[in-house]
């Protein structure tokens, strides 16, 4: 069921950046539940490198804002235990390009236990890291991997692409009692030196509220063809939706907002009732977003579709350094408007 | 093992090299990012760490290798790339993306690879201690003379890969010598707040080889023990392990405002600065004259200035390059 998203009402009210609306949301789960805790590099004296950890470890201190080694084996898996435990631990991978020095813990343990336990043991961690590139970080600094962490069974995977999102999203991880992998654009996050999308900053309230997963927002209602795409996804397909009105082409755009669980049906009603359907995705084309979103709507009902579905992802190469090689390979709203012209 | 006149020279040039290399990156760097700090901006864009302070180690230690031998490098891998003998002009057209540069402007500053002197690089934490086992151990199964040096900084002796690479390089007997720069910082983490142990070295213990923990960020000392470690490797007596306690002159990266470092560290490691040292220490203990210094000064300068026209007066890669190169 699509909602409408708060997000793009335009507002006089606060606006919060993804990283403060992360770092609020954490703070009043901490404020009523003892056992939420934060860990990672860089998360407690600096704040986070990405500033959704800011003024944690003023109000909460040592015991529960905890600057970890760089073990990420060890601390990934210490979340396991903790979590295991009672205790709700939130836990931060820098950059999750750095997933490959933990991944065990991760989608072994973290994500299978309760299965092997036959739901009798609780998982309930929050695992925040960062994506995207844009900026010229290269192939280990760079990528989004959400089909990684989607494909693998066991692990919830949000990817906010506004502050009011990004709160409720963050409220919702942290009382879910499984483990949620909580992925945030570096070039949505509001930190001005990674440059920043300034409309991903929006009215976001100051009491506590939480957004359900696997509702997808449609931020943009149009009839000729639907954008589908999360995280800055859906700001390259925004801003090709403007391009498109200026050629009379209404688009819709539908943000994911949590690729597991996956609302298919806001994603098939829009197309049903559009016949055309472009996914955007920032990560890697093959086996991943735009080809479950693809697949998803042709074996519901493949004559809803007034013409080929088009994708417009990263193709299948590592992420080069060089800005006129990596910015040739990023989705851009050029590129959904070409792909629309292929199927106009 | 102290070195010769000529090697303290090598080594102070090499350090000089490095330098200059750095503050010329730096300012390059800042080129297009002020008054807004935008990482993406300017010719030089994405992430930057700085060695500035550094030096020591890496000319220490390359003081004693030939272009056979093999170095992993780090995130922070300019100065051991210019004491390795990678060649600058083609590493420097790297940092700033363009054509000519090492692999054609796909790593940047974290992905400096250059097999012609067996130089490699990683972004990821302790990710080259594994690879460089694996060539130590290629060498010895191929009966190939040479060993592997892994650089890594203290931060890194805390991962998994750390651990695992000494158990395995000491089991296999290997030519490789683990170098620890200990700058005393991960980011904003100071070591004492993430490491069981003061001194890394006596991590060695665990693992059966020789462990030497090395004060003062002095390039002659680094000489010294590498000397002893790189001649026992190459006797293949097996790996060694070796911390250095050196400086962070610079932030993490360009564009960290480093609130986490108490008031008058960086006054206080400046005060001591490996270069105005290792000159002094030359002038005293070899005579060496103000213009002598001069013209070693002026080479330096030269070979930076001249990689740095040929990297900003080199081509952009084509757009499409982007795609070639994924595959051998
Ligand atoms: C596996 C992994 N985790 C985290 C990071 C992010 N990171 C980059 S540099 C750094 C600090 C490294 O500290 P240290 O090893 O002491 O080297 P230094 O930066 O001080 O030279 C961290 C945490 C990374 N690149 N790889």
């Amino acid at each position: 069921m699509a909602s409408e998203a708060a997000a793009v009402a335009t507002s006089n009210e606060r606006k919060l950046t993804i990283a403060r609306a992360m770092a609020e949301a954490t703070a009043q789960e901490m404020r009523t539940d003892p056992t939420v805790f934060v860990m990672g590099e860089d998360i407690a004296k600096l704040g986070g490198v990405f500033g959704n950890t800011r003024g944690l470890l003023e109000e909460f201190g040592k015991q529960r804002v905890r600057d970890t080694p760089i073990s990420e084996t060890a601390f990934m898996g210490a979340a396991v235990g903790a979590a295991s435990d009672g205790m709700r631990p939130i836990v931060e991978l820098m950059f999750v390009d750095f997933f490959g020095v933990c991944f065990d813990a991760i989608y072994n343990s973290m994500a299978k236990n309760c299965y092997f336990s036959g739901g009798e043991v609780k998982v309930p961690v929050v695992l925040m890291t960062s994506t995207g590139g844009g900026y010229s970080d290269a192939g280990q600094h760079s990528q989004c991997l959400y089909g990684t962490f989607a494909h693998l069974p066991g692990m919830k995977v949000v990817c906010p692409s506004n502050a009011y999102d990004a709160k409720g999203l963050m409220t919702t991880a942290i009382r879910d009692d499984n483990p949620v992998i909580y992925m945030y654009h570096k070039g949505l996050q509001g930190m001005g030196w990674l440059g920043t999308e300034p409309l991903a900053n929006v009215h976001t309230p100051e009491d506590t509220y939480e957004i359900p997963f696997g509702e997808a927002a449609i931020v943009r209602q149009g009839t000729d063809v639907t954008l589908v795409g999360c995280a800055m996804g859906v700001h390259n397909a925004l801003k090709a939706a403007d391009k498109l009105a200026e050629k009379g082409v209404s688009a819709e755009v539908v943000d994911l907002r949590t690729l597991v669980p996956l609302d298919r049906d806001t994603v098939f009603n829009s197309v049903a009732k559009t016949g055309k359907l472009i996914v955007v995705d920032e990560d890697y084309q093959s086996y991943g977003l735009t080809g479950e979103i693809i697949a998803s709507i042709a074996e519901r009902d493949v004559s809803v579709l007034k013409a080929s579905p088009q994708r417009v992802a990263y193709p299948d190469v590592p992420i080069p350094f060089a800005r006129v090689m990596e910015q040739h390979c990023l989705p851009n709203p050029d590129k959904i408007v070409a792909a629309y012209e292929k199927i106009a | 093992m102290l070195p010769t006149y000529e090697q303290k020279l090598w080594m102070y040039e090499h350090m000089l090299i490095s330098r200059y290399f750095e503050e010329q990156i730096e300012q390059i760097y800042l080129e297009g990012k002020t008054p807004v700090f935008n990482m993406a901006n300017g010719p030089i864009p994405g992430e930057m760490h700085l060695s500035n302070g550094q030096e020591p180690t890496a000319v220490g230690i390359c003081a004693h290798l030939t272009p056979e031998d093999i170095v992993t490098a780090t995130h922070r891998p300019h100065h051991q790339a210019i004491a390795k003998g990678v060649d600058l002009n083609k590493m420097t057209a790297e940092i700033f993306g363009k054509k000519t540069g090492l692999s054609g402007g796909r790593g940047g500053h974290m992905h400096i690879f250059d097999p012609a002197v067996n130089f490699a690089c990683s972004g990821i934490i302790a990710q080259g201690l594994g690879p460089a086992v694996g060539a130590a151990l290629s060498r010895k199964m191929q009966g190939k003379e040479g060993v592997a040096v892994a650089y890594m900084g203290e931060g890194a002796a805390n991962q998994g890969a750390f651990h695992e690479a000494l158990n395995l390089a000491s089991v296999w007997k290997v030519p490789v010598i683990f170098v620890i720069e200990d700058n005393a910082w991960g980011i904003s983490v100071a070591k004492a707040e993430s490491t069981a142990v003061g001194d890394n070295s006596l991590r060695a213990v665990g693992y059966g080889m020789p462990g030497h923990m090395i004060p003062g960020n002095d390039p002659i000392a680094i000489f010294d023990v590498a000397g002893e470690a790189i001649a026992r490797a190459r006797r293949g007596e097996g790996p060694t392990l070796i911390e250095i306690e050196t400086s962070r002159l610079a932030g993490h990266f360009m564009g960290d405002a480093e609130g986490y470092r108490p008031a008058g560290e960086l006054d206080s490691l400046k005060a001591v600065d490996p270069i105005p040292t290792m000159r002094n220490r030359l002038a005293t203990e070899h005579g060496l004259t103000t213009s002598e210094d001069e013209a070693i000064a002026g080479r330096a300068r030269k070979k930076v200035d001249d990689a740095i026209k040929f990297a900003r007066e080199s081509a952009d890669p084509a757009p499409e390059e982007a795609f070639e190169k994924v595959f051998a």
